[in-house]
């Protein structure tokens, strides 16, 4: 896990950074610019990052929140402030909380079993295994494959009357089922379709944070007589705790915001309302709906995109801490 | 603007090859059964089935992708059905693929570019204030941008920019990254001497010099596997393009295939012809430069 930086004045590495070379005698006019060079280079360097990001990532970021508070419809010449008066109707908005529980279900679904096939991919690689490269490549080609693309083929592939899956169902016997318009079937059908996309990506990572345990804690584990299993849950997931937090953190703000896969799972004039009966649509469908439907109602729009912000900084927040406390057990 | 679920971990550590290899064999500490193998191949089938399945399905006419059992091996109407795609006026298939390779190539060059000026001066120069502004590169990484795309929609639509329906829409929100930025930070940390960067300083260079003759070619392992991120990335971004262009002359493949989802459902075929096509040209950077993906993937995990 990455996440740590040096502090203080230390450079990467533990080497000191690099100091000025004593400057050989210049003109008074080279000297100048030389030490403007010096002084000014660094900043003109990283200026490009932060001067783009904050006017095209930060900056509307913030500005959601100034819209929020206003009537503002993208065809009005006016847009009045009224405070927090979108936030009240969201309060009692029964469509937003379908959104939520739609959003909240597919990401408990998309998260949990991902993680979990991950780490159990990342065990199965984690062994002396002939065409190694070969397996990595092919756990890891869902990944890479166009996301449209994906939710297409996922919604054919759970079509009620000729998808393969209801195929295969009632080559078992099983009735056909209606993954379009059964608000949990389209659930499962969507987060199959991320936990397919995501579980090779994380398997990878947590294969790395794997192969980084120092063998001898495992030598000496076997030595102690301790099993296999015993060796995994006591050795590898503690020191795995880290790289798992970030994986939990970065699936949380990834699933939270699904977008893509529930619009397409569904086609025609349902698609950004998730379906018939708005069954798989989530809050940043909702969003879009809003401020790029029919209604044009950015204001409301904005109050959404700021309630799903919240969402994720709580959920983020929570999960941090649960799997710090979990985790921590597990330490020696 | 390149975030949500296909953004790429935010961190990363690419050490240099000579490590990671030399931690890599010495992993080996269990050995594969059998049922180990059977897994993985299950596994595997899995990962590529889909996939294959677009294909097939891309190949067959509209009763074939209708019928029960559905068919599992490549029919013989790929071109009709290509055909049909290319002359989609409504879609425009073909321009959404030049878009995309442009807005894509583009925006690599871009963020390649800035990551190693940036990363370099995080890494190796000192200047006041370097940890606080790392931080919030940091920070950046977990921001939610597509949550603000409605104010960036009313700035791309204001009569100073005039962007909607433009490339520069999607082009110019993602010329920096923060994920390249840090990546190439912890990179040139450990890739680039401090020794070298001394001597060219004694040699009169000034700073970009330095950075352009001597610090980015010793980038350049990193720079590539960054760039393969990036491209697939920007080939693969949906929410940003699709408000911005979607409904305009100028789509991206992204957006002409939702507008063949949306608006062709009639025509099965000629949708999974445009996915697959859709998705080749990720499927042979992932054939050529798969290996060093993964190790980038990989050590970008793990901080030794």
């Amino acid at each position: 896990m990455t996440l740590q930086m040096d502090t203080g004045a230390s450079a990467p590495g533990g080497a000191s950074p690099p100091r000025p070379a004593p400057a050989p005698v210049r003109s008074p006019k080279r000297n100048l610019l030389h030490r403007f060079d010096a002084k000014g280079a660094p900043y003109l360097f990283v200026s490009p990052f932060f001067v783009v990001f904050g006017i095209f990532g930060a900056f509307p970021l913030m500005y959601t929140a100034w819209v929020s508070l206003h009537d503002w419809n993208l065809l009005e010449e006016t847009h009045p402030f009224i405070g927090l008066e979108n936030y009240a109707k969201i309060l009692t908005d029964e469509q937003f909380w379908n959104a939520t529980y739609n959003t909240m279900g597919m990401f408990v679904l998309a998260t949990i079993p991902q993680l979990l096939l991950a780490l159990w991919l990342a065990a199965l690689l984690n062994r002396s295994l002939r065409m190694r490269t070969f397996f990595r490549m092919s756990l890891l080609i869902p990944n890479i494959t166009s996301i449209a693309a994906v939710a297409i083929i996922f919604a054919q592939l759970f079509s009620t009357d000729f998808g393969m899956v209801n195929w295969l169902l009632s080559a078992t016997g099983l009735d056909n089922q209606d993954w379009h318009s059964n608000r949990y079937l389209s659930w499962i059908a969507i987060s199959t379709m991320v936990n397919w996309r995501w579980a090779g990506y994380n398997a990878l990572i947590f294969l790395a944070a794997m192969q980084a345990v120092p063998r001898d804690l495992y030598e000496s584990a076997a030595i102690d007589g301790a099993t296999r299993s015993r060796q995994f849950w006591s050795i590898t997931i503690p020191m795995l705790k880290p790289t798992l937090l970030f994986c939990i953190i970065v699936s949380t703000i990834g699933n939270l915001q699904l977008f893509v896969e529930p619009l397409l799972f569904n086609s025609g004039s349902y698609s950004i309302l998730g379906g018939q009966g708005r069954e798989a649509q989530t809050i940043t469908m909702y969003m879009y709906e809003n401020a790029f439907g029919d209604y044009n109602n950015f204001g409301y729009g904005s109050a959404v995109a700021w309630m799903l912000f919240l969402i994720i900084v709580v959920i983020a927040l929570v999960n941090a801490l649960v799997t710090r406390r979990i985790s921590g057990e597990g330490k020696r | 603007m390149a975030t949500g679920t296909s953004a790429p971990p935010t961190s990363a550590v690419i050490k240099p090859a000579k490590r990671a290899k030399s931690r890599e064999s010495g992993a080996a500490l269990w050995t594969a059964t059998p049922l180990t193998y059977v897994a993985l191949i299950i596994t595997t089938l899995l990962s590529i089935f889909p996939i294959y399945y677009m294909f097939v399905l891309g190949t067959r006419t509209a009763d074939q992708v209708g019928a029960v059992p559905p068919p599992l091996t490549p029919g013989t109407h790929f071109i009709d059905n290509l055909t049909r795609l290319f002359a989609n006026d409504e879609a425009q298939f073909l321009r959404g693929l030049g878009n995309s390779l442009l807005v894509s190539s583009t925006i690599t060059v871009s963020v390649v570019f800035f990551s190693s000026l940036a990363g370099f001066a995080f890494a190796k120069l000192r200047f006041r204030g370097k940890n606080a502004l790392l931080l919030i590169v940091i920070g950046t990484m977990m921001v939610p941008t597509q949550l603000g795309i409605i104010p960036l929609y009313m700035m791309m639509a204001s009569d100073t920019l005039q962007w909607t329906g433009e490339l520069q829409a999607v082009i110019v929100p993602a010329l920096v990254s923060g994920f390249g930025v840090f990546m190439m930070r912890q990179y040139a940390g450990q890739a680039v001497p401090d020794e070298l960067i001394e001597a060219a300083r004694i040699d009169g260079c000034g700073t970009f010099r330095m950075f352009w003759s001597v610090v980015l070619p010793g980038l350049r392992p990193a720079a590539a596997v960054l760039g393969l991120l990036t491209f697939m990335t920007s080939w693969n971004d949906f929410i940003w393009p699709y408000t911005v262009l979607f409904g305009s002359d100028n789509p991206t493949v992204q957006t002409s295939l939702a507008t063949l989802s949306n608006g062709f459902y009639d025509d099965l075929p000629q949708i999974f012809v445009g996915a697959a096509v859709a998705t080749v040209p990720l499927l042979i950077v992932f054939v050529v430069f798969g290996k060093q993906i993964i190790g980038g993937i990989m050590n970008g995990a793990v901080k030794g």
